[in-house]
């Protein structure tokens, strides 16, 4: 298949989960998202909490080879067995034997993505073993012949009446059934039979406690108990990575786990189950016997699987992902997930944000390789896992490691001089394009307007489409003659150096200088009339373009260039502020992955937000009337980076202190996303996620305002969403639109 | 110290509110007319681990499984309660507690209020010892419920409603 029919399947199968499965997984992953940010707002030490968990997490992942020796000591000593298994084949094996030993016709399961990853029911039914599963949610698609779409919320992408038509067909009942009560009773009645009439339980584990023995699981419907206690075996199937040392440590858990996945303080039910357990066999045959008159013999087995997890803990890159807690937070707040659910969004096994370093670590890079692309890299997830994990530097590890291990590029002929020398040449031509962003900017100035011409011509669109698959529909950015650059070197600075408060360095990133050259001139402006005497050096791009395509090394020899150049500044006292809150993320966050410690530290001291800057000359004596400013209505989007960043309050503070009245966007992503909304295959789905910020700036109360957005892309968004102009919040504060306020 | 009973009390009550699952408050002499005004016939229940107060005899106290699949209320014993999530720990024991207090439609767990604790990290420093005894718990919050068939229904597979019964009991004991 060349690239384009590959874009172009892609792009249908996108569309055709967009119109089936995007409502109901909408739906559900933002009330999940609400329900979080509602329920960890009440949580006073919130941050605390969080780094609790993440330090336990380090150190059980540091001790595992010695937790799982502990762990199962303590089992055996209980009275169960232990069974480490290297992969899928031998876990399956050891179960399937389990279960004819026990003669076992039926084993119930309560819901577990582990053994979605071993396809343990596969290997169970293929023994003739009934395997049914208990969660009304897993139910649910055994019966549909599906997969899971969602980590927490498996059957996210069905609607009550999907599931009514589904069952109706199935069972055909008396009478037909239709509200989700007659659904869940239907099925409480139909598995609660089935559970009592079951020789062997199934479950998997959220944490298993090395001291104790003891299996926690979270649920809120009931069936993990059930399955776990009514049958007298007891099969428990976990990764390596979900032991913890003891059971004081799964309290920052039990409290973080049910307000990140779905929003609730606490699921219903957390199971500490120390198996095997006191509790007597629920048994049909003896139906009049007393549970207290029992001696019943119960025999545990607990499965742990290797599945390629030791050899994660040996990846400084992958590591972090053996962290999770499989809470979904992740996905729930991802603005492409939202849209396209884990059908899209997801691998073999695993979905959403985190599923990347998953589906890598246990069923390789090929599997990582179907959907690393719908992360964007906008940071949204990073503040919303419990163990703060930095899940879109893994993805980004990912498709480099994707990068290097495809085949040579066939339009080699074309792209001379477009993918640097540290990178392999099997990177795509779209990839290399977008990731050389800073070298076409540059060609793009110099030799405009003939460039923006050639760019805008039909047959040059089609081409750019076919061959690198860049989406016709939309509009390119138009290359500036003059630079911003070479405008302030003719114009000079307007501060002199011996009236100036403070000197800064304003970062030329590739947008502001080729492109949106007038927010940059505003923000010269602007600091001006706060009497910062800026300075305007040549300084490299911040490497987020490469860096977004998964070139690291591109990223990182960008990284050392525009510290290199930024140093002697940082030195002199000088401080650097930043216009693209993208690049300001790198200097900030992925910088840490890429410079020197001492280095990163300095840079990130030393550089601002633009609006935070002037947030702090405000606070600091500067004054407010030196600005722009009126009294008109405002409806700002931050933007994603920003605000994992905490900064977009500076922005709404300084807009309201000149007299802007402002409506903040709660929307997650604009869904440009950088280079993302692009490309022609993720075109529609850029489209879709952005309707959710166009319906929030259309509703009565915004749609008359100004419109102002802090990242490029978003503004690029905005504008077509809208069909009006955004602009800069810098913009708003030019002393040339000051009024009469 | 009897402020912060009180204190944890009306968290914990609060919280139960929250949950909108109703908790009554009762003298132990008085057990007999409160779960009188509660349950619904047939109801089974496991003995009540504490000293001062036992189930009316009213109440089937040895189910079986035929009796555990006719019941609709079931009354057990609570270990502990936590005053900030309004949760009960109800302990598996040899007696059939963990089954009896997940099948009927309705459950009543029974503690003292010198059983509540403030918070997570405290209930869990009490479990420690428990689990590690080879014991087994479950921290049940509110009735079972599930969203997967497209809209909140409670009493996916355990209880659809919990009336928490409160012990007074005046000082406490420890
Ligand atoms: S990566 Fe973090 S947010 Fe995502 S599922 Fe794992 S723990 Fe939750």
């Amino acid at each position: 298949m060349s690239d384009a029919d590959g874009r172009r399947s892609k792009a249908a199968h996108i569309r055709r989960l967009l119109e089936t499965e995007g409502d109901a997984v909408e739906e559900n992953t933002i009330g999940f998202n609400r329900g979080r940010y509602e329920s960890v707002a009440d949580l006073e030490d919130y941050e605390e909490l969080k780094s609790e968990a993440r330090a336990i997490k380090e150190n059980a992942i540091e001790r595992l080879p010695e937790l799982i020796d502990e762990l199962t000591a303590t089992v055996e000593d209980n009275g169960g067995t232990v069974y480490l298994a290297d992969d899928a084949a031998d876990a399956n094996r050891y179960i399937r034997e389990v279960a004819s030993e026990k003669d076992a016709d039926r084993l119930v399961k309560s819901k577990s993505m582990t053994t979605e990853e071993l396809e343990v029911n596969e290997a169970l039914e293929a023994d003739g073993v009934d395997v049914v599963e208990t969660d009304l949610g897993e139910w649910v698609l055994q019966v549909a012949d599906e997969a899971p779409s969602h980590i927490v919320a498996p059957a996210i992408h069905r609607s009550e009446a999907d599931i009514a038509r589904l069952f109706n067909e199935r069972f055909n009942p008396e009478e037909p059934l239709e509200t989700a009560e007659e659904l869940t009773a239907f099925a409480r009645e139909r598995l609660g039979r089935l559970i009592r009439e079951a020789d062997v339980g199934m479950t998997g584990a959220n944490f298993i406690t090395a001291d104790s023995g003891t299996i926690a699981l979270v649920t809120s419907e009931g069936n993990a108990r059930k399955s776990a206690v009514v049958p007298d075996t007891h099969v428990a199937v976990a990764g390596v990575e979900k032991i913890v040392p003891s059971v004081e440590d799964l309290s920052p858990f039990i409290e973080l786990i049910g307000r990140s996945g779905t929003g609730q303080d606490i699921t219903s039910y957390i199971s500490l189950l120390t198996p095997p357990v006191e509790s007597p066999v629920v048994d049909v045959d003896e139906p009049d016997v007393a549970f207290a008159d029992r001696d019943d013999d119960r025999e545990f087995h607990l499965v742990l699987i290797d599945n390629g997890r030791m050899a994660m803990r040996e990846d400084d890159q992958l590591r972090e992902t053996l962290y999770c807690i499989r809470c979904s937070a992740c996905a729930n707040s991802c603005a492409n997930f939202q849209s396209v659910g884990g059908h899209a969004f997801g691998g073999e096994t695993y979905s959403g944000g985190i599923a990347t370093g998953w589906e890598a670590g246990v069923h390789g890079y090929d599997s990582a390789a179907e959907f690393n692309d719908f992360c964007t890299g906008c940071s949204r997830c990073v503040n919303q896992c419990p163990v703060k994990i930095d899940i879109p530097w893994i993805n980004t590890v990912v498709r480099d490691r994707l990068n290097r291990g495809g085949e040579a590029g066939q339009f080699e002929f074309l792209v001379e001089g477009l993918t640097p020398d540290e990178e392999p040449g099997g990177i795509d031509l779209q990839k290399r394009l977008f990731g050389n962003y800073e070298a076409l900017a540059k060609l793009g100035s110099a030799t405009a307007p003939v460039s923006n011409w050639l760019a805008a011509a039909g047959p040059a669109r089609t081409v750019l489409e076919r061959v690198a698959g860049v989406d016709s529909r939309r509009e390119l950015p138009e290359f500036k003659r003059e630079t911003l650059r070479d405008w302030f070197e003719s114009r000079g600075s307007r501060v002199d150096a011996a009236d100036a408060k403070r000197e800064v360095v304003l970062y030329p990133d590739t947008y502001t200088n080729h492109v949106d050259v007038d927010r940059g001139k505003a923000a010269v402006r602007v600091l001006e009339a706060l009497d910062v005497r800026v300075r305007i050096p040549a300084v490299p791009e911040s490497g987020r373009a490469p860096l977004s395509q998964g070139m690291i090394d591109t990223a990182d020899e960008r990284a050392s260039r525009v510290y290199a150049a930024l140093a002697e500044h940082i030195d002199a006292g000088r401080d650097v502020v930043v216009v693209e809150p993208s690049d300001l993320a790198m200097f900030r966050r992925e910088y840490e992955k890429l410079l020197p410690e001492a280095s990163f530290e300095r840079l990130r001291e030393g550089s601002y937000e633009v609006l935070e800057y002037v947030y702090g000359l405000l606070e600091n004596g500067a004054d407010a009337d030196a600005l722009g400013g009126a009294d008109a209505e405002i409806a700002y989007h931050s933007h994603c980076q920003q605000r994992t960043l905490g900064l977009e309050p500076y922005t709404t503070t300084v807009l309201e202190e000149v007299g802007y009245d402002v409506l903040e966007s709660d929307v997650e992503c604009c869904g440009m996303a950088g280079s993302f909304g692009y490309k022609s295959e993720y075109y529609e789905l850029s489209v879709d996620v952005g309707d959710r910020l166009r319906e929030q700036f259309t509703e009565p109360e915004a749609r008359d305002r100004i419109v102002a957005a802090s990242g490029t892309s978003c503004e690029d968004q905005l504008g077509s969403l809208l069909e009006r102009d955004a602009v800069h919040p810098v913009e708003l504060l030019d002393p040339r639109r000051r009024s009469g306020r | 110290m009897t402020v912060d009973v009180q204190t944890t009390r009306e968290r914990f009550e609060e919280s139960l509110a929250d949950l909108e699952v109703p908790v009554t408050r009762t003298e132990p002499t008085d057990l007999e007319s409160t779960l009188e005004e509660i349950v619904r016939e047939p109801v089974i229940g496991t003995p009540l681990e504490f000293d001062a107060v036992s189930l009316p005899n009213w109440i089937d106290d040895a189910p079986t499984p035929a009796t555990l699949e006719a019941a609709t209320t079931s009354v057990t014993s609570a270990s502990l309660g936590i005053a900030d999530y309004g949760s009960v720990v109800l302990p598996a024991r040899p007696d059939g507690s963990e089954q009896v207090s997940l099948f009927p439609e309705l459950h009543v767990p029974i503690l003292r209020e010198s059983d509540l604790v403030p918070d997570m990290p405290t209930a869990i420093d009490r479990l420690g010892p428990v689990l590690r005894d080879g014991g087994s718990a479950i921290l049940a919050t509110g009735p079972s419920a599930t969203a997967d068939m497209g809209a909140l229904v409670r009493g996916a597979h355990g209880p659809k409603a919990v009336h928490v019964v409160l012990l007074e009991d005046g000082e406490t004991d420890e």
